[in-house]
């Protein structure tokens, strides 16, 4: 240990077994890399779920091992993976664990062994998500949302009984998981700053995270409660949720629960979790682009305030995902209302990013390329939401594929440009190398070009009005022979996109193990993480001293300075 | 290279974008009710969102051309702003106001069903569609989902009322020109009653009954499909829906054997 002599009492002591150092270890940083690389590896089951998918969509009765059953299930546990298993568990897991003590200056989370253990029950509520493959009947094929009854109730849909089971199961777990995260995030947060880190001088990353972690802790408990009632549905034939039901000629012996009440206890959950995935990687984001455009961020006050306005109203616009969903009609009024409100703090941070951008020195290099990728894909991700959040023009366009277009352009490129950008940027300090810069932009050029082939043409089909979740469309006369076309197409470039996705697996491998050795601030950055005194940071982070901070996150080109940045640990003076 | 090649790629996206929707190939099915109001709200939305789109997509390509890394190029340093801030934030609170002030009206318009409307039912269950017309004394007779177990409707044979209605498993026939309400049930999961052409679209929820209205405007055979996943067979719960005169439409209600014909006691 190098600088043991000169430990200070609050010093972690490191530890010194492979076991404890790299498998059971307490470390944020080492748990913020087993989350990550778990994410992943469930992400590209996710992935090849969506193959399955396209396949069928693109080349329908050509692959005689997708049939109407397991197409449901490929679709259902692509959308839950992706969601909560991919993004939020990399986003707040991840970025969250790695970033937050690093940028705030402090040597751990608040409770390590808290974080230990949330990381290793995301893993177990991942191997319950995956194990629903090999139960009798196969993972539920309700759709992501769950929707009961056909959820629960017994051949109503595939997987409705061991499969729903499990996999509520695994997203207890995971909530319980998610809860001894985010209570350490947000703890961290609020009370282990370094000296001089005012809430106003933490960078956006953290201010999205955090954020994100406070929603997560309010919204993860709707699902659980509605989980809890669903699989006592599934499992005691009470009746929460199910009312007088007639399933295939048997009348069940149901009555007085009803469907609804599940939709707004999933959609409390499901709508703030739509910005849980999307404020981290806004801050992210916001970050990357001040950083590598050397500018600082414009608006930062306003920013902050956005994220916080967006949690805020977040939570008060759930209904608008059931316009037609045969709630009091008067609901639509006030969640259309609330809806388009939150466009306006949406629409002001991508003001500032692109005023971030105006009159800056943009370093294109592969974290940039993907944070003007999020630009991009955010502002037509948003813009579409504006058609669903005004019920009227929901309603010809609801569960059509312009709904799809829309929340994967918004939520899942937005959000996995703001990781794949996130990943590029912090992977020099969190391994030491570098990556390849060349198969990062080719990773970047085929993923966006690729995202916008794949869900542009969704909008039309959403227009022509093709209805979402549909195993195939033949026979179906109004459709015009484009819908055909259009769905080879896509699926094309789906797969050429997912393909593509091994460039970036190589990239983060081969650099890890054979890149360039990385400088310790690789691209002249002002924040916290990139000042430590070793690459990659040592256990403690910081060595005997913490930093102290001086001043805001985006001193980038400052006049008559002599660099194009000042970190946040040099003096007003100096 | 970067610069100049994401620019590119971003005003390709744009003209992209505007020839395909100005094409036409990818629009809304030939409108056949009297929600013009709402094709008319898409059009407005998309105008406001497609000129946002437009216009901050080209700036974002203008920034990454203009402002790409170069020799001996500064970034300027300003963090602030707070006219144009607050000049951003009007216009597009204005934008927002245009889009959703119309459409609140339009949609109260969605959910105050005309007086005069011909009440049909719609019976939605794994993996089919029902239809029940009011007969002769125009009134639909009571329906209980505990009665599912005695007839394939759930209506109460009792009922006097119930004794001249029709049932029918498909085509779903309707009279032209005038407002109908559907109030939609379902035997067993959720369903949603979709005719593209029609644009209105309504769950059917098991235990209630929703509804939604709208006027048929133009004679022709339209496909009825589910729009809420529904299990297995959700891709072929399927109907046809055929608009005809008034007078075609008597003529093939009368034609049609009523609950007392059909259903036992």
């Amino acid at each position: 240990m190098p600088h043991a002599a000169s430990h200070t009492t609050e010093e972690h002591h490191e530890p010194t077994g492979f076991w404890s150092r790299y498998i059971f270890s307490q470390d944020h940083k080492v748990i913020a890399i087993q989350y990550t690389i778990t994410a992943l590896v469930v992400g590209f089951v996710g992935l090849f779920l969506s193959w399955l998918m396209r396949l069928q969509l693109g080349f329908p009765g050509e692959f005689n091992f997708i049939n109407p059953n397991n197409y449901l299930q490929f679709m259902t546990q692509h959308g839950m993976i992706m969601v909560v298993y991919l993004l939020t568990a990399i986003l707040l897991g991840g970025f969250g664990n790695y970033l937050i003590p690093l940028m705030i200056g402090t040597r751990d989370m608040a409770f390590p062994f808290l974080n230990m253990l949330s990381y290793w029950i995301y893993l177990v509520s991942v191997i319950l998500l995956l194990a629903a493959f090999f139960v009798p009947g196969g993972p539920t094929g309700a759709g992501w949302t769950l929707y009961p009854p056909q959820s629960v109730l017994p051949n109503a849909s595939p997987g409705a009984d061991w499969g729903i089971r499990l996999l509520i199961l695994s997203l207890a777990v995971f909530v319980a998981s998610g809860t001894m995260g985010g209570l350490n995030y947000v703890t961290t947060v609020l009370q282990l700053r370094t000296r001089g880190m005012t809430l106003m001088r933490m960078p956006l990353s953290v201010w999205g995270i955090f954020i994100a972690s406070i929603l997560a802790l309010l919204a993860f408990p709707a699902l659980f409660v509605g989980g809890v009632m669903l699989l006592l549905d599934s499992l005691f034939g009470t009746s929460f949720f199910i009312p007088v039901v007639n399933v295939l000629g048997q009348q069940l012996g149901r009555e007085g629960g009803n469907p609804i009440l599940f939709q707004h206890l999933f959609w409390y959950f499901g709508h703030p979790e739509v910005y849980i995935v999307i404020l981290p990687a806004m801050g992210i984001v916001s970050d990357l682009l001040s950083t590598h455009a050397r500018k600082p961020i414009f608006g930062y006050k306003a920013m902050v305030i956005s994220i916080a306005a967006i949690a805020a109203i977040g939570f008060i616009v759930w209904a608008h995902h059931m316009f037609v969903s045969g709630m009091n009609p008067y609901f639509g009024f006030w969640f259309a209302i609330a809806t388009v409100i939150i466009a306006i703090p949406s629409a002001v941070k991508t003001y500032n990013w692109l005023l971030t951008l105006w009159k800056g020195n943009l370093h294109l290099n592969t974290p940039m390329l993907f944070a003007l990728g999020f630009v991009s894909t955010f502002i037509i991700g948003g813009l579409t939401g504006l058609f669903l959040g005004n019920v009227i023009a929901d309603v010809p366009l609801h569960d059509t594929y312009f709904v799809t277009g829309h929340f994967h352009l918004v939520m899942g490129v937005s959000a996995i440009f703001g990781i794949f950008g996130g990943l590029y940027h912090w992977f020099p300090k969190a391994v030491g190398r570098m990556y390849s810069e060349a198969l990062g932009k080719l990773h970047f050029w085929v993923t966006f070009v690729g995202s916008y082939l794949i869900f542009f043409p969704m909008f039309g089909e959403g227009f022509l009005g093709l209805p979402r979740r549909y195993f195939s469309f033949k026979g179906i006369e109004s459709f015009s022979p484009i819908i055909h076309d259009l769905n080879v197409f896509i699926t094309i470039v789906a797969l050429a996109v997912g393909a593509a996705q091994l460039l970036f697996v190589f990239n983060l491998i081969w650099g890890a193990w054979k890149g360039r050795k990385a400088e310790a601030n690789p691209w002249r950055a002002t924040t916290l993480e990139w000042q430590t005194p070793t690459t990659p940071p040592p256990h403690g982070n910081w060595g005997a001293q913490l930093p102290v901070v001086h001043r805001w996150p985006y001193d980038y080109s400052l006049p008559d300075a002599p660099q194009d940045y000042i970190p946040q640990t040099t003096s007003q003076r100096s | 290279m970067q610069g100049i090649l994401l620019a590119i790629v971003l005003v390709l996206l744009v003209i992209g974008a505007v020839v395909l929707t100005m094409s036409g190939a990818l629009w809304l099915p030939t409108l056949a009710s009297n929600w013009g109001a709402i094709d008319n709200m898409l059009v407005i939305t998309l105008i406001v969102t497609g000129i946002a789109f437009v216009v901050l997509n080209l700036i974002l390509a203008y920034i990454v051309f203009r402002y790409r890394a170069r020799d001996g190029q500064k970034a300027a340093f300003f963090a602030e702003n707070h006219r144009l801030e607050r000049n951003l934030i009007l216009v597009t609170a204005l934008g927002i106001i245009v889009m959703l002030g119309p459409g609140l009206f339009v949609y109260s318009e969605f959910i105050h069903p005309p007086q005069n409307a011909l009440v049909i039912e719609v019976l939605g269950q794994q993996w089919r569609w029902s239809f029940r017309y009011p007969g002769t004394d125009g009134k639909l007779g009571r329906t209980d989902p505990k009665l599912f177990a005695q007839n394939a409707v759930g209506i109460d044979i009792t009922d006097p009322v119930a004794q001249d209605d029709v049932v029918v498993h498909g085509p779903l026939h309707l009279p032209l020109n005038r407002p109908i309400i559907i109030k939609l049930r379902s035997k067993d999961v959720l369903h949603s009653f979709y005719v593209p052409e029609f644009r209105a679209k309504m769950d059917a929820v098991p235990g209630m009954v929703t509804r939604l209205w709208f006027t048929p405007t133009k004679t022709g055979t339209f496909d009825l499909l589910c729009a809420e996943l529904c299990g297995t067979a959700h891709f072929q719960m399927r109907s046809k829906v055929i608009v005809e005169s008034p007078e075609e439409f008597e003529r093939w209600l009368q034609a049609q054997p009523t609950v007392a014909q059909t259903i036992k006691k």
